[in-house]
């Protein structure tokens, strides 16, 4: 026994910008993406599908395909029948939601462009695609519902046998709910005697195109049936499969390995993965399938797609009244396994930081005939933040002010906190004075405004626009007994255990399962803080559903304020089994010892043993007190008490210029407040990572469907992913009040940068050009919008006109700002 | 089928291969060469870049039999003696990365653009590197990363 030393506190993990574990292996090429997997006697798998968006399945001729070299099977929907299982909805947002039957492949009807309809089994990937090409389906074209508001009118079904194409109608109202008045009324008052702003504002479909394809493997030679899939979520496909298909749930494994990037785009049970699943048990071999970069974009799941209409009611001084939201949220042609639920993740977030009286949300949710859409990095809060950004900003132009001073006028004050909103929850902490001081100091936002009244006044052809967004979310999906009372198929704990080895090192287990989020580092900082042992000493597991037992997966902003309070539960569990076995052996009570830097001291002495040594004494259980388990490893599964709710201000600089339509960023500046930080480096990867998302939102991707429902945007060459050479260096800093619902006092950061950014760069844009009449363009703003928008009406110009029936269907066209005596 | 023969990572290869083997196909599948990645079909995102003869290709855009001859240099020849290059260092240091499926090709187009322009701008690196798609970092660590390996890095902070 040696005498008890602190750690000196320089060397606590959390809080360090610590080299991530990870990167050795992917900076060298010594990676396990699925589609690197080799096994022996592995098949491949190539899809058959649809060109057409919705066409009935006349017949499939499979007799060439079969026919060709080392072709060994083809497979149809009706050949696969039942024991290809089906794709599941998890969250039926309303009991009575039209929800039609998703089948892996179809056998009598296709439903969108791209839908596989049939799979070949070869021996290598390049026979399978051959074989592919001479799998001739006949189809009998039928009429696709494309447009998300011809859709909602029911003209042309999208399932004509569910008679409708409308899913579920969801609604929130702060008088029905008790959180706040009636949005109604606020609305009248304000025509009477205020400012109503109305809009209707476009959230394009996107796609969130992670850089590694998704890739599937399936082993069916062991006792357990192994899937190895570039997915976020192995355990919520493991449920899938052996719920769809009747495979004891103990008899598959799924092994999530090094996964490229998600961002909510492989939160999905996929029928690749079913089919896959339902042909290697057919054969009896190892199949694999990797999709193309074209099929990606085709078939793995959208994200947003939503008209948003939307009415602020706000007295003359600038204090909002009443918040009214109407959303169209297009689905595609199935409800994915989350789906609905996206547009009711926002539904919380309309009201963001401001203190509305009164609130409604309504969001009626409809099946196209185009890709099915799901969770995209901010699921629902990015559109949310949009909407109320955009209008905030919107508000202060109606009132002449700063579109800051409009919204402090309006957001919590740091004192209000915790602070039960007008949507029911309840803030726990946050500071927006201090996150927008910090912001404006490093932008620089009076000098800028300077250069802009500058450049208005000479009339210089380049103008300069400054955008604000000062954003909340909601994350760290999420307390169980909220996710129930929203009809959600799943609870939102998280779980981790803990292992003690007898060498001294450490095996943590989560349930998180990372795809590039630098969970291995961040998570061994909590666990070598907690027990006090070498950060390189920890180990972290995880996306294995036979190592990591238990887990709900990574989306959301989860990982960290869910799993990591997972981990901190599990540490202190272990700290506790270990402290009687340390007071037996130094022969001490168990009242008189203290843990401090991975040691328990015995107060008051120089005596004391590390924790580790404890592991080895309860490993070769020797000596240890009478009736003691000889194991200090533990597990804890942390159900959230709340969500969670980071913050900041984010500030950007566009120039516009106003001949071409071109456009510039000149400066972009975000301070977020997410609480502690675990590994600032790693926050500022999520940050920059996420600000580009968002910032490419609104400048340059969304997905096109032609007349026909062709998805053109089909490739990399048509759908505008950002290159280096399109983006800046970005300003980032942070203020920080710690979230008072974690241990940690975290907050998630994972999906705050593309909330927030987006409405930053429009509001930016449309400042630049207000003054020549511009009062928004739609996303994304191409120089041929903003050209347009400055040169007329067109594409870009105002909305208010669309917006108008959601107020008054009866006086269509009636000047919104009236109220204003604008 | 056709006859290669050529140099990768330092060691001497031969293998008959289909005509219309792309090279990156060659690399993953016959060698093994898994490090080097498909990102796409339309070559715009760069994952595959490997160096063919000392100047950096996407090898999805090569056939294998045009390395005939030739001496390619993947992510995972980059590396002496267990001594990462000084790129592979950079990217680590500066959090260039994160899920890494794009780091390979990355990797190898920045240590091709600092052997034709030693001390690069900020711009020069983003036009250098605009041929390869990252979806997870912004760039902006990337562009760092590079700095840092040119020598021109301020020191990294988060």
């Amino acid at each position: 026994m040696t005498a008890t030393q602190e750690r000196p506190t320089e060397t606590r993990e959390i809080g360090r910008d610590r080299r991530r574990k990870e990167d050795q292996r992917l900076i060298t090429g010594r990676t396990r993406w699925t589609d690197n997997l080799q096994l022996p006697g592995m098949l491949h798998l190539a899809m058959v599908r649809s060109p057409f968006a919705h066409a009935r399945i006349a017949s499939i001729d499979t007799s060439a395909a079969k026919q060709s070299t080392n072709v060994v099977a083809v497979l149809t929907g009706a050949d696969l029948a039942e024991t290809q299982g089906a794709c599941i909805n998890a969250w039926a947002i309303t009991t009575d939601q039209v929800t039609p039957a998703h089948p892996p492949l179809p056998a009598d009807r296709v439903t969108f462009a791209g839908e596989a309809v049939a799979v070949v089994v070869a021996r290598s990937a390049a026979e399978a695609r051959d074989a592919a090409e001479l799998v001739d389906v006949e189809y009998d074209e039928l009429p696709a519902a494309l447009d998300l508001k011809e859709a909602a009118a029911d003209k042309v079904l999208a399932h004509p046998d569910l008679g409708t194409n409308k899913s579920a109608f969801w609604k929130f109202d702060s008088a029905e709910a008790g959180t706040g008045g009636n949005v109604d009324e606020a609305i009248e008052k304000a025509r009477a005697d205020g400012i109503v702003i109305e809009r209707e504002y476009r959230q394009q479909r996107l796609i969130p195109a992670f850089m590694e394809p998704r890739s599937v493997v399936v082993d069916p030679t062991g006792e357990q049936i192994t899937m190895w899939s570039a997915t976020q979520i192995p355990h919520i496909l493991r449920f899938a499969l052996a719920a769809t298909t009747g495979v004891p749930e103990s008899k598959i494994r799924v092994i999530a390995p090094d996964v490229g990037g998600g961002f909510g785009g492989k939160l999905q049970q996929t029928p690749e993965e079913m089919v896959a699943f339902a042909v290697a048990r057919r054969l009896g071999k190892p199949v694999k399938y990797t999709e193309t970069r074209s099929e990606s974009l085709m078939s793995a799941h959208h994200g947003r797609d939503q008209w948003q209409k939307l009415t602020l009611a706000a007295t003359k001084d600038g204090t909002v009244t009443g918040l009214k939201v109407d959303l169209l949220a297009d689905l595609g042609s199935y409800v994915a396994i989350v789906g609905g639920g996206v547009p009711v993740l926002g539904a919380f977030m309309f009201n963001a930081i401001y203190k509305f009286p009164a609130y409604q949300f309504n969001c009626q949710t409809v099946l196209t005939n185009k890709t099915w859409t799901d969770a995209y990095r901010g699921a629902g809060r990015p559109e949310a933040t949009y909407a109320i950004e955009r209008l905030m900003s919107e508000l202060a132009a109606e009132l002449d002010m700063d579109p800051l001073e409009v919204r402090e006028k309006n957001w919590i004050k740091h004192e209000e906190f915790p602070f039960t909103t007008v949507a029911g929850l309840e803030y726990d902490s946050g500071n927006y004075e201090a996150a927008t001081a910090r912001a404006k100091e490093l932008f620089g936002y009076d000098e800028l405004r300077a250069e802009q009244k500058r450049r208005r006044d000479s009339g210089d052809t380049v103008q300069l626009g400054i955008g604000i967004s000062t954003f909340t979310e909601m994350c760290g999906l999420a307390p169980s007994r909220v996710l129930g009372s929203l009809n959600y198929g799943a609870g939102g704990w998280e779980h981790a255990s803990v292992r003690m080895l007898a060498t001294g090192k450490v095996e943590v287990v989560t349930g998180a399962s990372a795809h590039g989020q630098g969970h291995e580092t961040a998570f061994s900082q909590i666990v070598a803080d907690r027990l006090g042992v070498p950060f390189e000493d920890v180990e972290i597991l995880h996306g294995d559903t036979q190592v990591s037992h238990k887990g709900l997966d990574t989306y959301g902003s989860r990982s960290l304020v869910v799993g990591g309070e997972a981990l901190v539960l599990a540490a202190d569990k272990v700290i506790e089994k270990a402290k009687p076995i340390a007071a037996h052996l130094l022969e001490a009570s168990v009242d008189d010892l203290e843990f401090s830097g991975g040691r328990f001291s015995v107060r008051g002495t120089d005596q004391g043993m590390a924790i580790t040594e404890i592991a080895t004494a309860a490993f070769a259980a020797h000596n240890l007190p009478d009736g003691m388990e000889p194991t200090i490893d533990s597990e804890a599964t942390y159900d959230p008490v709340n969500f969670n709710f980071p913050h900041g201000t984010h500030l950007c600089a566009m120039e516009v210029d106003t001949e071409t339509g071109a456009l510039r960023m000149r400066k972009y500046v975000c301070v977020d407040d997410i609480g502690n930080i675990i590994n600032p480096l790693i926050v500022s990867g999520q940050v920059h990572g996420g600000l580009v998302q968002g910032i490419a939102q609104a400048l340059w991707e969304e997905a096109v469907y032609d007349e026909s429902g062709t998805l053109v945007t089909g490739s990399f060459v048509d759908y505008l992913l950002p290159t280096a050479a399109d983006t800046i260096s970005f300003d980032i800093d942070h203020t920080t009040s710690p979230s008072t619902t974690n241990s940690l006092g975290t907050k998630g950061v994972g999906e705050a940068g593309t909330i927030a950014s987006t409405p930053a760069v429009v509001n930016a844009v449309v400042d630049a050009v207000r003054h020549l009449g511009v009062d928004d363009i739609r996303m994304p703003c191409t120089p041929e919008r903003v050209w347009k928008a400055i040169n007329g009406p067109g594409a870009g110009g105002s909305t208010e006109a669309a917006a108008m029936p959601h107020f008054d269907q009866s006086e269509p066209g009636q000047d919104s700002t009236e109220g204003a005596g604008a | 089928m056709t006859r290669i023969s050529l140099t990768v990572d330092g060691a001497s290869v031969s293998d008959d291969v289909e005509p219309r083997m792309l090279l990156v196909q060659y690399l993953r599948e016959r060698l093994g060469k898994t490090g080097t990645v498909i990102g796409c079909d339309t070559s715009n995102c760069g994952a595959c870049t490997v160096h063919l003869d000392g100047t950096s290709v996407k090898s999805c855009n090569v056939l294998a039999v045009q390395a005939d001859g030739g001496e390619v240099t993947t992510i995972e020849g980059l590396a002496t003696d267990g001594q990462l290059h000084p790129v592979q260092e950079a990217f680590r240091e500066c959090h260039g990365l994160q899920c890494g499926f794009c780091t390979p090709g990355m990797i190898m187009q920045s240590v091709a653009l600092l052997q034709e322009n030693p001390k690069p701008t900020e711009e020069e690196i983003r036009l250098g590197l605009e041929g390869n798609l990252c979806r997870c970092t912004g760039y902006h660590n990337i562009v760092r990363a590079v700095q840092h390996a040119s020598g021109q890095g301020e020191e990294v902070t988060a």
